[in-house]
């Protein structure tokens, strides 16, 4: 996982709420068996009319928002189906960044397993960002040591994050490498429960 | 001691490890698999030369893609090499596998109650959002990515952050013809889709206590779509009863035993959540889900919502999307809406229960001729067990396809699939854009109601129809 401390991106503002994770990356492109390669399914219905040619009023396919890497987005997002393809189909895509001013859970877990930053702002900041970004190439810089959000104008907000998922994410760490160093007290644990039964 | 709850007394048997700063590192009791979000999994392990810790402890079948015509006959190439790989990945491993055609095979959530794997006080996790089913025996069961996948089968922990809990209390009783399903639907529209975040709900109250196992796993599955982690109900008599004698379930003394371990887990009198909502069940009436996420929802017998009725902006965009979607006017009545599809099937209802809820609305009736109606049984178990009813035939003679077991039509990852524009009533969990096919247009119903509307060519209340015995 590539560790992400401080980072500078073009904005995509995408200003719907209840966003779902089969809307990420619909269902039928989960039968690969491969991590890589699904951000060509991105948005797929979103991005793609039936006959599979790029719908030009989907803002995502304006050569102005093609580099974006930051994805802003109304509450709710990521809900629905566990599927990791979601988290795996953004960043193949190239987003790093996700700001909604609410995550579902599970979806918001698995980002920090790949290498993606979700960021809760309040919901008046997220209009605010889904306003700005409506002006093409409009960037913003996160600084995840910080915990802030700014661009070169006058935006600038601080968000919440436990410690945990920073740190990971902070130095790109491998989780199971981590978990096995504790093998003890999970053996430990294991002989308890045994012992119990 | 300090009264406790359910959610509380589980999670802290499970704690291996506990850090300031981290959250806690929990052992997984059982770990199911199933061949969409597992494949990905497997291959991390073998890059970096892990071994499964538990292959004892973990579970797999296919029913995300398996066809419901011909289970042997696959088409999609893609969708068979992931079953293949499931395979491949299960010799490999050493893993129990319930396959294509195996007696066991069916949908995960219907298959852990069934086989006597799901058991009260259990941590349970699968890499699939409705593993909340299995909350209805008093087990913390919650979905899983498949990063996480691969860290239980490596480690057979998980690092969790603890839950908050939110006390669902249903008070009162269910009317007459109104269902589980029903019940779930009405929490989720009067709290919403995000109520539950971050929480684990505890389902309590008289309706859930009159409720029976199959009913409450209903319930408990659709936690997720209230935005919870997971929900669970505290075990009793009738989770026991229904446990004794399964495939998995420990047996003859050893169950006595382990009865009275479970029975201590129920919650504390005088336990406290984090917060408590309640609803009161009679006043619950048949749902329809007329937009396109499940708190999107009405009584049957009253009418799509008017937006200059909704004050909250969000929600008011929301509503407007979801109408533009599913292609209806505000204001019209539920009764108004004709479908061109019937679905009955689904981790939330496919068991013995729904399908004779069905079969005695439909029984000596025909299917409306502008409908097609699929019934796609939860499990091989439930299809046997349905056949031995002579269930199927009811349906069959009504002009219902009846089908092997499978996921099917609750996301259309196999062929059975609504075509773009038209709607289809569903007994399943998500009525989300495109679920059930591109373009596709969900109503979530219960099976009774999902008959009904099968019947009719539109939606109608249940409670005015006569049913027969099956
Ligand atoms: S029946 Fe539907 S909701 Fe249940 S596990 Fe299968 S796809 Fe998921």
């Amino acid at each position: 996982m590539e560790p992400l401390r401080e980072y500078e991106g073009i904005v995509y503002p995408l200003n719907r709420v209840n966003v779902d994770t089969d809307q990420i990356i619909p269902k039928q492109f989960l039968k690969r068996i491969e991590r890589q390669g699904f951000g060509q399914f991105l948005f797929y219905h979103w991005r793609f009319d039936d006959q599979g040619e790029l719908r030009e009023n989907f803002l995502l396919n304006n050569e102005q928002y093609r580099d974006a890497s930051i994805l802003v987005a109304g509450q709710n997002f990521g809900c629905g189906s566990s599927r990791e393809h979601a988290p795996w189909a953004l960043l193949d895509y190239g987003f790093r960044v996700i700001i909604a001013p609410s995550f579902a859970d599970i979806f918001y877990n698995n980002c920090f397993k790949n290498g993606v930053l979700p960021i809760k702002l309040k919901e008046e900041e997220v209009d605010q960002l889904l306003e700005n970004a409506k002006q093409p190439y409009y960037k913003l810089t996160v600084n995840l040591e910080k915990q802030t959000v700014y661009d070169n104008h006058s935006f600038q907000a601080y968000f919440d994050i436990d410690s945990y998922p920073k740190e990971m994410l902070m130095n790109g760490r491998d989780e199971i490498a981590m978990t096995l160093t504790l093998d003890d007290k999970i053996t430990a644990y294991e002989q308890k429960k045994q012992a119990l039964i | 001691m300090q009264p406790k709850t359910i959610i509380d007394k589980i999670w802290e048997r499970h704690i291996v490890h506990k850090e300031i700063g981290k959250p806690d590192l929990l052992y997984i009791d059982l770990h199911l698999v199933h061949e969409v979000t597992s494949p990905q999994a497997f291959e991390g392990l073998r890059m970096n030369q892990r071994k499964i810790r538990r292959p004892d402890l973990t579970f797999a079948t296919m029913d995300h893609n398996v066809p419901t015509v011909h289970q042997n006959v696959i088409k999609d190439e893609i969708a068979r090499k992931q079953m293949d790989v499931l395979e491949e990945n299960c010799r490999e491993f050493g893993i129990a596998l319930a396959g294509i055609q195996h007696p066991d095979q069916g949908i995960v959530h219907v298959i852990g109650p069934e086989l006597g794997l799901t058991q009260p006080g259990k941590t349970i996790v699968c890499g699939d959002s409705h593993t909340s089913t299995h909350g209805a025996f008093g087990a913390l069961a919650f979905g899983i990515g498949t990063s996480e996948v691969e860290h239980v089968l490596a480690t057979q922990t998980l690092w969790q952050k603890r839950p908050k809990t939110l006390q669902v209390k249903v008070n009162g009783k269910l009317g007459l013809g109104v269902t589980a399903k029903d019940l779930i639907l009405a929490i989720i529209a009067k709290y919403g889709v995000d109520v539950g975040t971050g929480s684990v709900i505890e389902y309590t109250g008289e309706a859930i206590r009159d409720m029976s196992m199959e009913e409450r796993m209903t319930v408990c599955n659709m936690s997720i779509e209230a935005g919870a982690r997971a929900g669970l109900i505290s075990p009793d008599e009738k989770t026991f009863a229904y446990l004794k004698g399964r495939k998995h379930a420990p047996q003859s003394d050893a169950f006595e035993e382990k009865i009275e371990e479970w029975r201590a887990l129920a919650t504390d009198e005088g336990a406290e959540y984090d917060r408590t909502i309640e609803i009161d069940a009679s006043e619950v009436e048949p749902q329809v889900t007329w937009g396109t996420n499940p708190s999107m929802c009405a009584s049957v017998n009253s009418q799509v919502p008017i937006l200059e009725n909704i004050k909250e902006k969000s929600e008011r965009q929301a509503v407007k999307q979801a109408l533009a979607y599913m292609d209806l006017q505000p204001g019209m009545p539920i009764k108004d809406i004709s479908v061109q599809h019937v679905f009955i099937g689904s981790c939330t209802n496919s068991r013995m229960s729904d399908l004779r809820a069905a079969a005695e609305v439909i029984k000596g009736r025909k299917v409306h001729p502008g409908v097609r109606a699929l019934i796609v049984p939860g499990s091989r178990t439930v299809k046997n067990e349905a056949e031995k009813e002579g269930l199927d035939k009811i349906f069959i003679e009504a002009g219902f396809e009846w089908r092997e077991p499978g996921c099917s039509m609750c996301l259309a990852m196999n062929d059975d699939i609504v075509p773009p524009g038209e709607r289809c009533a569903s007994t399943s969990n998500r009525n989300f854009e495109g679920r059930q096919g591109n373009g596709s247009r969900t109503h979530l119903v219960s099976p009774a109601m999902a008959a009904a509307a099968a019947i009719a060519g539109k939606f109608v209340d249940v409670r005015q129809l006569e049913t027969a015995k099956v």
